[in-house]
């Protein structure tokens, strides 16, 4: 307020050499960052000083031979299942987009379906499609078999929970690759069709490779999201990192120590994909940053200049607030 | 080259075109004027497939457009079929619509090395040599964003030329321009039409209209109100409707 009036008193007339610019104050930021520091404070102290955390056993654990393997299972589920959802993603995606009536349909039908029931009630359906179909063959319908297996040998853990997690992954990735698709403008596609590409190339060459700056985001974020979601074949009994952690546990009742384990891996890997994202959206973003980033750099060079308060005179500034 | 026999096009409840002939011979350049609205646009997507038309028939090169003739039969094209017959038509939008993620260079290649199966390599001298011709030797390896409008629309002109076309359509070229740039994609239509392109030019230039194209045709409300020498059509005027338009335009 004393600032306020300060200026409006100030004749109009008075030489511009002796204001001084007063940065302005955050006593909120203040505030926050104390009680972040008193929780934090609070946090680091029970991690520390609780003996039931025992980070002995954490660190006896977390290098161990079962974990190791059951993080090797996790990688593998989870980039076997994503590989398998961005494939199947591609296809709903088209095919939703297909001019096709037929093929749009189905399409639609598949996300309804395995967006549409729970990913536990999936993995355990796959789990247990033996009670369903006692055999499986290949072969002409309702013809001659040429190979059969029964259900229960040929759907393993493993199996099963690469069905349910590829298959709901589809799902949700045909939405993201849906999205992008639309995202890129129709002129585009006409350009592609105008020099004579079909309806497949221009997909390939012109639409989808555009799509992926849209598309990979969510996608880095899915991954992440079935980093986790893998540790839900715990109920088909797959030994994967969750799974071998309350194997252990299950026998040594050092439940806690054992999670932190599975948790410290988890978070590990997350760090890693999202660097790993942050390199595949840099290459897609090639030829649509270069000259907006220059210039939003020097932009922001300059407005740093600008807002850069006049360093001399300090005490003033202070006592005109005050 | 070129001909359009009572073409009609509807979009849901309104008709955007109703009953246009047109023809254009080779080597001719043609440019379509009128209010926007009236259909122009659409007519020249209907050229290269971009739109399907109702009623009428469509010849270029001889070849019927959309349809394939089996004595009395009109079989529709498949997508297959009518990307073979774009790929010798090139066509230059508004928008310019370069490949962002593609360098100028790539841009221009795009056409042959994807429809025409072309080597890279090979094609890499007459790349060249296209951003040669439209005076953008210089910037083979910018991507479209770290350029001018005006040269965005040269590099469409080269990429469109690139698939050696018959027909050469541009959908208001110089529409989206910034007053200054407009004139160097001009001049490269002016050279491709002192060159022997069959060319139809929907614009809004008329100086450009008078100066380079050999038939002029007013089109409005889906119709060609008024076809004849450039000189004719916009210094003499027949049509109620093109002497509006025109006194708007050139005011």
């Amino acid at each position: 307020m004393a600032g306020h009036a300060a200026t409006t008193e100030a004749p109009a007339a008075e030489r511009d050499d002796d204001l001084v610019v007063v940065p302005a104050r955050h006593p909120g930021r203040w505030l926050a960052v104390a009680c972040i520091a008193v929780l934090a404070a609070m946090a680091v102290h029970l991690l520390v000083t609780n003996s039931r955390l025992q980070w002995s056993v954490v660190w006896q654990y977390v290098f161990s031979k079962p974990i190791l393997t059951g993080v090797l299972r996790t990688l593998e589920l989870t980039v076997i299942a994503m590989v398998i959802g961005v494939v199947i993603g591609i296809l709903v995606a088209i095919g939703r987009l297909s001019p096709n009536p037929v093929l749009a349909k189905v399409a639609w039908l598949y996300s309804w379906f395995f967006r549409g029931t729970p990913l536990l009630v999936q993995l355990l359906f796959w789990f247990y499609l033996s009670a369903l179909l006692t055999h499986v063959s290949i072969g002409i319908p309702f013809g001659p078999e040429f190979a059969s297996a029964s259900t229960n040998s040929l759907i393993t853990p493993f199996l099963a929970a690469i069905l349910g997690l590829g298959l709901n992954e589809g799902a949700y990735m045909s939405e993201i690759v849906r999205s992008g698709i639309l995202a890129v403008p129709r002129g585009q596609a006409e350009a592609g069709q105008a020099i004579g590409m079909t309806r497949s190339e221009v997909m390939r060459r012109v639409v989808l490779p555009q799509a992926m700056r849209v598309i990979i985001p969510p996608t880095g974020n899915e991954t992440i999201g079935m980093l986790k979601y893998t540790s839900l074949v715990i109920v088909i009994g797959y030994a994967e990192l969750l799974t071998s952690a309350s194997l252990i546990y299950a026998r040594t009742f050092q439940t806690i120590p054992l999670l932190i384990v599975a948790a410290l891996w988890y978070l590990a890997i997350t760090a890693v994909l999202s660097i790993a994202q942050y390199y595949v959206e840099r290459h897609f973003d090639r030829g649509f940053q270069p000259a907006a980033a220059k210039s939003r750099g020097s932009r922001l060079l300059r407005g740093e200049r600008a807002l850069r308060p006049a360093p001399e005179q300090p005490t003033v500034a202070m006592r005109s607030v005050s | 080259m070129f001909e359009a026999r009572d073409i009609h096009k509807s979009f849901g409840h309104v008709e955007v075109l109703r009953g246009v002939s047109m023809t254009v011979r080779r080597g001719e350049v043609a440019c379509l004027l009128g209010p926007s609205g009236s259909g122009k646009s659409t007519f020249l997507r209907c050229i290269n497939h971009l739109e399907k038309f109702d009623a009428g028939r469509m010849w270029v090169d001889g070849e019927l457009v959309g349809y394939r003739q089996s004595g009395r039969r009109l079989h529709e094209l498949h997508d297959r079929e009518i990307a073979q017959r774009r790929s010798r038509i090139g066509m230059v939008f508004q928008q310019f619509n370069l490949f962002p993620h593609r360098t100028a260079l790539q841009n221009v290649m795009e056409g042959p090395v994807v429809v025409k199966r072309a080597k890279p390599r090979e094609l890499m001298e007459e790349a060249h040599q296209l951003l040669r011709r439209v005076g953008l030797a210089d910037k083979a390896h910018h991507y479209p964003s770290q350029l001018s409008g005006g040269q965005q629309q040269r590099v469409a002109i080269a990429r469109a030329l690139a698939m050696h076309p018959a027909l050469m359509l541009f959908d208001e070229p110089t529409s989206a321009l910034d007053p200054e740039l407009v004139g160097e994609v001009l001049d490269v239509m002016r050279d491709l039409a002192a060159g022997g392109m069959t060319m139809i030019v929907v614009t809004h230039e008329i100086g450009f209209a008078r100066e380079v194209a050999d038939v002029a045709h007013f089109m409005a409300d889906g119709v060609l109100v008024e076809s004849g020498l450039p000189a004719e059509v916009l210094g003499n005027p027949q049509h109620e409707r093109t002497r509006n338009f025109l006194s708007k335009v050139l005011a």
